[in-house]
């Protein structure tokens, strides 16, 4: 799973993305009639704001400055490539995340502009028609669509709890049909990729996680929901390379998944002087101390939350005075404890046998930061780069 | 539009029954799209075109109240809140609120303002999201768009707004070209390909079809601007994280004065496109739409049932609450919480052991669909999965109060409002009924519910604000955010949280014992509207509804869309496991004053 890459050096990687991308120059397109480049100038951006949102979209994914242009390249093949997404057990979160990205930036745009073939919250066509789509989608891209899939899926005698169409299928046989000759497989959000609230104990549905109802390779998206860059930047990463990113081992991209909440947090020199807040509402909550003693879950989380925000980085939770509660952990309703205490203190216990969070996010954590030592200048990419936004 | 029609006959006139048999026929619509959630729908149809009768189905079971129980009560609001992700906000302040009812907790007046400007939010972000993004193309027709005159359409929209928005001549001639450019490629159409454009039901002008078209393209951006305000103090969008049992977590935010007046721009620029160009189309849709029989069709449910909405002062509501009769405005019943009931005869559950709500524990018993027939996409008969109206065939269960289906909903919010002759209510009705020459009976219609919903959406754009102005006022003197609070785990509690919220009267019902949550429910709004036929073979809003409709193509049933789409289904809500057949929900009652804890 963890790709090939990590030895090789960026001249060749930029030689291997250039080739990608005159390989997908090569496809036809599915929509002769706009290039994105004319999408981007009909929305009032510049060719600059364009090159800024390449640059920090590169950056985000630990890649050197001198990869822009071809991200940029890569961005104009976008419309290449047919998208299906699929609803399992769910609530619509994670679609309604993709619908807040941008104000609109570029982000945005390119969700409007790729050719998003089946999405149930926002097509119009219903009922039999729906299912055409779908079907004719499958049929017509063979081998070339990308299957996002959205939330958890119903499995083993409780399978039928999720049906989907006039004939009534399931929603395992549907996202097994889809991901047969899917070109890459994205499972977004938490559900989806590790099973999520559903599949919380004592699991009533036997819901599961997409990568257990198919045998090709999911890449896990997780959050709940997860931010509009990972998802976007997940896609990028997919064009330019045309392999899967580099994985941790719960399959998360390590660009976006690599760091805990906690190294990324703009609270964690009050965790570091020991500056707590001890409860809502007191004077260390109003100077924003760390929240660590209310609960925060930081130490054991891995997303960059902290770095990319939400809603065009207008906030996050921990700048919300709410601690993190782990959502892009596997199992994180079952393993993460009380919400407003610290792990130690938790309630009830957890799938890990007694072992407890604490255990556990050690363990794999320790693991994960070992596997990701790699990337010193990623590191320092990541710190130049600017918020992107406009 | 459709390439699969040309085996048949291909014109949308009349009733296409050329490759059918004679008799009723089955029409099956699943998967419902553009709605939250999985649903179907299934008519039986005369050769008449007539819609004989109908069921409506949901295809999902999560079972959230049962991974509740055990878990500690300030987990439980963070689990509900994932119940919906578009009504990401309603859970999760219902269910805060009932633990804080059970726990005789009451919150600081700043932090109930603060939830009240985030629920505000909430409303201002659903309410045009679903009239343009979901069910806008029930009604617009975009290939209809092109072939509109811009110029002219510029001029008329100022017959609907004295201020319009992006309708300028040049507006709409680049709305046109983008969706040409769309339109012109088979492929291109996206997401919107294979729909039911060129349906005999469209009522709207080209130039009209090409303003509310515009529209549409705004109300994407507007939405994300709305989103943000609900970030600002809630961390993220959806899904917002800063209320915790006791008050709320952005005291930060609060004290911060850019961060609120950010908060206070934006809300005054979605008031701008609630008034001017939600409103205007509503009022436009009200003109061509008045004889549309599939729009225009008495509901036949009129009973309503509303909670108490926003609170923009110390105890002080902009959304009424009661309960309205077999549509007699002249007397708004008190809610007798002792007379709703539950039952599930026709839903996938065990009924057969009844038990007490506190112990209830609803078994899911799926009997799935059953193998038959029904008309297929290009007109003529296929195999498919259908209901068996005989036996169980949804998720969903059906309320009743007294024995009576009830709807919930804007349109119940705004009627309660209106007959209780709220000051910030009734001006803004009365305007538009003015303005469209329409009767208030005119209102109990599908574009009477589609109305009511803007309504409510401008009731709350053009005096939530209210709740902003107390909000600084009190920070002047008072900067607590939360109240503190213990649980002994040696006593039981019991509480709710109820009150209106987008898509109706929501409420939570929670028991803990032994510190953790020994039993919880949710009464959802969607449950109400769309539940199946009950015991006594009385169908709830959503069937009643769709019986009588007439259905020009049946390939292309658009008119049953428009209804079910007019109620803002939220499925995945809807679908939550409640006490069985003929239990009171009110046996969770604890304390007889109705929303005793937002009110401070």
């Amino acid at each position: 799973m963890n790709v090939h890459q990590k030895n090789t050096s960026y001249d060749t990687l930029y030689k291997t993305f250039e080739e990608r991308i005159d390989q997908l120059k090569r496809l036809p397109r599915l929509k002769e009639e706009s290039s994105i480049e004319a999408v981007i100038e009909e929305n009032g951006f510049s060719r600059r704001d364009f090159m800024k949102w390449a640059g920090a979209t590169t950056a985000m994914l630990s890649l050197p400055a001198n990869f822009t242009p071809l991200m940029a390249e890569a961005v104009k093949v976008a419309d290449r490539l047919p998208i299906i997404w699929l609803h399992m057990a769910e609530c619509t979160g994670c679609t309604e995340s993709l619908l807040r990205s941008a104000n609109p930036t570029i982000d945005s745009l390119i969700f409007n502009y790729i050719s998003l073939e089946y999405q149930e919250t926002i097509m119009t066509a219903v009922g039999w028609q729906a299912e055409q789509n779908l079907e004719n989608t499958i049929e017509k891209y063979k081998g070339r669509y990308i299957l996002m899939v959205e939330g958890g899926i119903p499995n083993g005698d409780t399978e039928y709890n999720l049906t989907v169409g006039p004939h009534g299928k399931s929603g395992k046989k549907i996202s097994q049909h889809a991901a047969k000759d899917a070109a890459a497989i994205f499972a977004i959000g938490t559900c989806s990729a590790f099973g999520g609230v559903q599949a919380a104990a004592p699991n009533p549905t036997n819901a599961v996680a997409l990568s257990e109802v198919t045998n090709k390779t999911v890449i896990n998206v997780p959050g709940c929901p997860p931010s509009e860059k990972n998802i976007v930047g997940t896609l990028m990463h997919y064009l330019l390379y045309g392999t899967l990113p580099a994985l941790d081992v719960f399959n998360r991209p390590k660009w976006a998944y690599r760091l805990r909440i906690h190294d990324l947090c703009e609270r964690r020199g009050r965790f570091d002087a020991g500056e707590f807040v001890e409860h809502f509402g007191d004077e260390g909550a109003k100077d924003g101390y760390c929240l660590y003693k209310v609960g925060c879950k930081g130490p054991y989380t891995f997303n960059n939350c902290g770095k990319q925000k939400f809603n065009q980085g207008t906030s996050w939770p921990i700048q919300a005075g709410f601690g993190c509660i782990g959502c892009s952990e596997p199992n994180f309703w079952d393993t993460m404890g009380t919400v407003n205490e610290p792990l130690r203190d938790r309630l009830y216990h957890t799938v890990f046998g007694g072992l407890g969070a604490d255990a556990t996010a050690d363990r794999i954590g320790i693991g994960l930061l070992t596997a990701t030592a790699v990337g010193i200048a990623a590191h320092a990419a990541i710190a130049a780069v600017k918020n992107p936004k406009e | 539009m459709n390439e699969n029609n040309t085996t048949v006959e291909t014109q949308n006139e009349g009733v296409r029954v050329d490759a059918l048999p004679s008799g009723p026929k089955r029409v099956v619509v699943d998967p419902i799209t553009r709605i939250e959630g999985h649903l179907r729908a299934e008519v039986i149809v005369g050769d008449d075109g007539i819609v004989q009768d109908a069921f409506v189905s949901s295809t999902l079971f999560r079972g959230l109240e049962i991974i509740a129980k055990g878990r500690d009560p300030r987990n439980v609001p963070l689990l509900m809140q994932r119940i919906c992700g578009v009504c990401t906000y309603s859970h999760y302040l219902k269910s805060t609120m009932s633990m804080e009812d059970a726990l005789g907790i009451t919150i600081p007046y700043n932090a109930a303002l603060v939830r009240s400007l985030m629920d505000a939010a909430l409303f201002m972000h659903d309410h045009p999201v679903h009239f343009y993004q979901l069910h806008g193309l029930d009604w617009v027709d975009i290939t209809s768009a092109l072939k509109a005159d811009p110029a002219k359409a510029s001029k008329l929209a100022f017959k609907y707004s004295d201020n319009p928005v992006c309708t300028g001549e040049n507006d709409l001639i680049k709305v046109q070209e983008t969706v040409k450019k769309f339109a012109s490629h088979p492929q291109g159409l996206g997401p919107f390909a294979n729909a039911y454009w060129g349906h005999t039901t469209y009522r709207f002008t080209p130039e009209q079809n090409l303003i509310a078209l515009s529209h549409y393209l705004k109300a994407l951006e507007m939405q994300r601007k709305v989103a943000q305000m609900m970030a600002i103090f809630g961390g993220k969008n959806p899904h917002p994280q800063s209320l915790v049992v006791g008050g709320v977590t952005c005291i930060m935010d609060m004290l911060d004065p850019a961060r609120m007046a950010e908060f206070m721009v934006k809300y005054k620029d979605m008031k701008d496109f609630i008034n001017n160009a939600y409103y205007a189309d509503v009022v436009m849709a009200a003109e061509m739409y008045a004889d549309e029989p599939s729009v225009m069709q008495p509901i036949k449910v009129k009973n309503f049932i509303a909670g108490d909405g926003l609170l923009v002062d110390r105890n002080e509501y902009l959304l009424s609450k009661g309960m309205i009769l077999d549509g007699d405005l002249s007397t708004v019943h008190e809610i007798d919480e002792d007379l709703i009931t539950e039952e599930a005869t026709h839903s996938w559950y065990q009924v057969d052991k009844p038990l007490h709500p506190y112990d209830g524990d609803s078994e899911p018993k799926h009997t799935g669909f059953v193998e038959s027939e029904s008309v297929g996409p290009d007109g003529r008969m296929v195999h498919s999965a259908n209901i068996d109206p005989e036996g169980k065939y949804s998720w969903i269960k059906s309320p009743r109060y007294d024995g009576k289906p009830v709807e919930v909903g804007p349109l119940a919010s705004i009627l309660v409002s209106y007959a209780k002759g709220n000051k910030y209510v009734v001006p803004i009705v009365d305007e538009f009924l003015k303005k469209t020459g329409l009767s208030v009976s005119a209102l109990y219609t599908v574009l009477g519910r589609t109305t009511a919903r803007m309504l409510q959406a401008k009731v709350i754009a053009n005096h939530g604000l209210k709740a902003f102005d107390n909000l600084i006022e009190n920070l002047k003197v008072d900067e607590e955010s939360c109240a503190k609070y213990t649980i002994d785990n040696d006593k039981e509690y019991k509480g709710r949280g109820i009150g209106e919220v987008p898509r109706g009267m929501l409420s939570h019902w929670t028991r803990i014992k032994n510190g953790v949550v020994s039993n919880y429910q949710a009464t959802v709004p969607s449950t109400w509207n769309a539940g199946p036929i009950d015991a006594n073979g009385i169908k709830g809003p959503y069937e009643t509804n769709l019986i009588g409709l007439k259905i020009a193509d049946l390939s292309q049933p658009l008119e049953i869309i428009r209804v079910v789409h007019s109620f803002d289904p939220c499925i995945a809500c809807a679908v939550q496991v409640m006490d069985v057949r003929g239990n009171k929900i009110s046996e969770y009652k604890v304390d007889p004053i109705y929303g005793g804890v937002c009110s401070v």
